[in-house]
């Protein structure tokens, strides 16, 4: 008698998702961790579990909150200052019976203003609340959007390739189809217009309607900026063919250059004129993981309609319903983020030295990896621009890729491994991002702390020496870009 | 000159997923919104309307009506959260000793000592070593850490099963009707087909094996193969708790059928009456000797419910046994896809199942405050159940377990027929009209299914102790005006 769980009657959808950043680079380390080695997890933008501290400020408040018994108690004072004190009574003030309350779905009204507030002075255009819905994390809020979205898998969405492997494993799960645009690795992986309408004219030709185009800005894992003109052209582009934009702006906070600071989709459809900026449909995530903030663990997020028609959004709205609630402390956590201390409040000071060594750091790391790597034979790798992550492009000598064949492996998983094995290094190859055939890179992120850094680098340069040796031996006819 | 204005917006009501558009969830559906209608033009004229507040009785959500958290938990969260201060000689000033060093030993169990980073997917190690232990306790089998998911609640474990099992609307879950409408609105959401099975109101709301027989067949000879059995123990809206036989006989139906069984066991800590008890579907099973290799369950826990009601936290696990190691695999990546869940409901989910034992210094505080909630909610429940009884036209069955009331109402034909002038089912049309009169908001029946013809609404017990006797008061009296002006 076949049984409710065998494998063979899963939901397909399923068996087809793929989600490398925890696949099987990650679990081969953490089985050799498990047997004692030394691994540096670089597979994850994971910052606390890479030793970055959190934030004082926000933990004090949200650790009153928890805990409102505090707040009545004589000797509060002698652990928390007097500024965390106050945001933790005023937070619980606006809770509905505390933190442990389911809030509304689409969470607390009163921090949804925060974060609309919060927008408005970011982009000098109003935003609206109703329109805002906080998220336990921006995946679960990407996918409840794609959900909404697709209806079947004649609806393509544009994602770019290399990307994020939330798009691929969402649209995979939802039954849709995934749409690649390449973004161009020797032009500081930029975006082409040219190459997106073409993509999107084969997908026509193959009977698929595209509903959505996907952005990453700053990119994950190629840790672009996109330029202004770039968003322009594209808007334009999504308004053009119907689609709704998608804007991942996780990584706004995360920008190491000054020629491409960041700037929001939403300000930029604001800036152009009618009809495109009351017409064109975006969808804008953020979240608390990422920025110099990194509190991946509390799962906070939140996305933003605009130009969403007010049916829709009820419908969206029914869907975040069913799970009750986002959770509460991570939603306080998104309120602290938006609306941060103020010159003057007692725990400013404190609080900016941190967010400043945080941010001046990632932005030494971003250039001691891209340097590093360069300095590799057959590496190059483009500038850390923002977010958190390293996309060196290694080029594999055919008789590697031969082995990789041979052991049954895709190239770059190979050397991933033998690089896991022989450093203790956990990346993620960029097959699991999706690149151009025949290319090859892995994802490192620029989290591992900066005193660790050179022995990291240096580490990795000796075992890509030694394994461009095994098997590009010549040795005359290696690359590096330094 | 064809104007943009006249596309298809790339996401409108016309081609939105149609899954999305069927879906329905009443717990926070109409009458919610007609509330905080209410409620809004309370706020800006206290006059507009004949109460003072809106009663929210339509969500199990107790803090939000004065229920107090258990203090050692929160103050393990509190600490957890700031563990800067752990080792600050002013912290043992306001926490406790025993509050203290189950976070530091928490703390020592974290990867890195963080409590910001993502954890493994399926929680933190040692956080499902406490979780495991502490279902051994509960049932005397052994639990294997490897085997819990630590989930943002116990929805997202539902909505992963779902994910799993559903292909197709060939794919049919077997639901109890009146269910919980998360699977409802989760079946829909994956494509699949929710195959009911009527729970007898006459019986105690007694759960028959013969029928859900009798459905899987109706199923089948619809083209539908039946993946699974949800069984919500004890029952929402029902409030019932399974006996025992009852529990091995849907055992034993899952095992010679196949199918999953799927035992949302959320409200294992909500029994108010002496002569019956929870037992864990899991420990059910093993008590008949059947092991991995006979029965596929899925148990479902969360820290929502209970005495603790840390609803807001987001926090639950689902316990996997007898899948083969391709499948966990899979749930493992699915689980992997959203990373993992928010580090302080983990805690808690820990703190729950592995409270304060005898001999340590918060024992009896927490034991008093346990105590004190559960055994209000039982006199609350009491209370309500007989004021529904006293009502013209009113049965209802006690709350076993839970947190509701699901009382059957005789609506007159004249009331019958005015709800289909508005367009709305008759029990919806009395919500509604309930909470014009009164401010009470309960849940229509038609949200959760019941047999047709038959009405309900569901009643949370979770409004405060002191403010039972005026809602009783204002509902009874809104029942008698109700049944005169609709009587035949």
């Amino acid at each position: 008698m076949s049984k409710g769980l065998d494998y063979d009657t899963l939901n397909e959808n399923v068996k087809k998702t793929a989600y490398a950043v925890r696949g099987e680079l990650y679990l081969r380390a953490s089985e050799l961790q498990k047997q004692g080695k030394k691994i540096i997890f670089t597979n994850v933008g994971n910052p606390h579990a890479l030793g970055q501290k959190p934030l004082t400020f926000p933990r004090q408040v949200v650790a009153l909150c928890q805990a409102p018994f505090l707040l009545d108690d004589p000797n509060v004072g002698l652990l928390f200052p007097e500024d965390a004190i106050a945001r933790a009574k005023y937070y619980l003030s606006i809770t509905s019976g505390g933190l442990g309350a389911y809030s509304d779905s689409r969470g607390l009204p009163a921090i949804r203003q925060e974060v609309a507030d919060f927008i408005e002075r970011r982009d000098g255009y109003p935003s609206n609340p109703e329109h805002i819905f906080l998220t336990d994390g921006a995946s679960k809020g990407v996918m409840q959007i794609l959900n909404a979205i697709i209806r079947n898998k004649n609806d393509g969405i544009l994602v770019p390739v290399p990307q994020y492997p939330l798009y691929s494993a969402a649209i995979t799960l939802l039954g849709g189809s995934l749409i690649p645009y390449y973004l161009e690795e020797t032009s500081n992986w930029g975006l082409d217009i040219d190459d997106l309408h073409q993509s999107v004219v084969q997908a026509k030709m193959k009977g698929i309607t595209v509903r959505a185009m996907v952005i990453i800005n700053p990119g994950n894992p190629t840790g672009q900026c996109l330029s202004a003109s770039n968003i322009n052209q594209l808007l334009k582009f999504c308004f053009h063919e119907n689609l709704v934009l998608l804007a991942d702006e996780v990584y706004q906070q995360n920008i190491y250059q000054n020629s491409r600071p960041f700037i929001s989709a939403k300000k930029m459809l604001l800036d152009m004129h009618a009809p495109i900026n009351t017409g064109m449909q975006l969808v804008s995530f953020h979240t608390v993981s990422k920025g110099y903030w990194g509190e991946c663990g509390q799962r906070g997020g939140y996305f933003e309609m605009t130009n969403i028609p007010s049916q829709t959004v009820d419908e969206i709205y029914k869907i975040s319903s069913i799970s009750l609630s986002p959770n509460v402390p991570a939603q306080i956590f998104m309120g602290l983020m938006v609306n941060p201390l103020k010159p003057g409040d007692i725990s400013y000071q404190k609080f900016v030295t941190e967010c400043n060594a945080i941010l001046e750091s990632l932005k030494r790391r971003a250039h001691i990896m891209t340097d590093g790597f360069n300095s590799c034979r057959n590496v190059v790798c483009n500038f850390t621009e923002g977010a958190m992550y390293s996309f060196p492009q290694i080029k594999l000598p055919p008789r590697a890729i031969e082995a990789a064949k041979k052991a049954g492996k895709i190239a770059d998983v190979f050397y991933c491994l033998k690089l896991l094995e022989a450093t203790g290094i956990s990346t993620v190859p960029g097959s699991g991002f999706g690149q151009k055939e025949g290319v090859f890179h892995l994802r490192t992120t620029i989290l591992p702390p900066e005193e660790d850094m050179p022995e990291i680098m240096a580490s990795f340069k000796k075992f890509n020496n030694e394994f461009m040796q095994q098997y590009d031996g010549t040795g005359s006819s290696g690359y590096s870009r330094m | 000159m064809a104007s943009s204005t006249t596309k298809t917006p790339p996401v409108s009501i016309d081609n939105i997923n149609p899954k999305v558009l069927n879906c329905r969830y009443a717990v926070r559906g109409a009458i919610v919104s007609h509330a905080q209608r209410l409620q809004n033009e309370l706020q800006t004229n206290s006059d507009s309307h004949p109460f003072d507040e809106i009663l929210y009785c339509n969500i199990g959500n107790p803090q939000s009506l004065g229920q107090k958290p258990i203090s050692f938990f929160e103050q393990v969260v509190a600490l957890l959260d700031n563990p800067a201060i752990l080792k600050k000689q002013q912290t043992h000033s306001l926490f406790k000793p025993d509050a203290i060093s189950r976070a530091s030993q928490i703390l020592e169990i974290m990867p890195g000592k963080a409590t910001g980073a993502y954890s493994h997917s399926q929680g933190v190690k040692g956080l499902r070593d406490a979780v495991a232990a502490g279902i051994q306790a509960r049932d005397g089998y052994p639990a294997n850490p490897d085997d819990i998911f630590l989930t943002d609640g116990a929805s997202p474990g539902v909505h992963k099963m779902m994910q799993l099992l559903i292909g197709s609307e060939k794919d049919g879950i077997l639901c109890p009707i009146p269910q919980y409408p998360l699977y409802s609105a989760a079946i829909t959401l994956h494509g699949g087909s929710l195959v009911p099975y009527y729970l007898d109101e006459e019986t105690s709301w007694g759960l028959e094996v013969s029928e859900v027989k009798k459905q899987i067949e109706i199923a089948k000879s619809q083209g539908i193969t039946c993946r699974a059995l949800v069984v919500i123990n004890p029952g929402n809206p029902t409030g019932q708790v399974l006996c025992e036989d009852n529990q091995k006989d849907i055992v034993r139906l899952c095992k010679e059928e196949g199918l999953v069984l799927i035992a949302d066991e959320v409200y294992q800590e909500n029994v108010y009456v002496e002569d019956k008890k929870f037992n864990s579907f899991k420990k059910i099973s093993r008590s008949m000797g059947f092991g991995d290799d006979d029965i596929t369950l899925v148990s479902l826990q969360s820290i929502s419910k209970g005495y603790y009601g840390f609803c807001g936290k987001r926090g639950g696990y689902m316990e996997i046994t007898g899948f083969c190691r391709e499948v966990r695999d899979e749930i493992y990546k699915l689980s992997s896809v959203s990373l993992c869940s928010n580090i302080s409901g983990q805690i808690l989910s820990s703190l729950v199942m592995n409270p304060p034992k005898e001999g340590d210094e918060s024992y009896e505080s927490y034991t008093e405050e346990k105590n004190t909630i559960l055994s209000s909610l039982a006199r609350r429940a009491k209370i309500l159940e007989e004021a529904f009884n006293s009502m013209e036209g009113v049965t209802c069955n006690r709350a076993e377990g839970a947190m509701y009331l699901f009382p059957r109402l005789s609506l007159p034909t004249k009331s019958i027929q005015a709800a289909k002038v508005e367009n709305i089912a008759p029990d919806a049309f009395y919500a509604h009209r309930l909470l014009d009169a009164t401010g009470i908001v309960f849940v229509p029946g038609s949200g959760f299914g019941q047999v047709d013809g038959t009405w309900h609404v569901r009643c949370t017990i979770l409004p405060q102790e002191d403010k039972i006797p005026s809602i009783v008061t204002l509902l009874k009296a809104f029942h008698q005006n109700f049944m005169n002006e609709f009587s035949d």
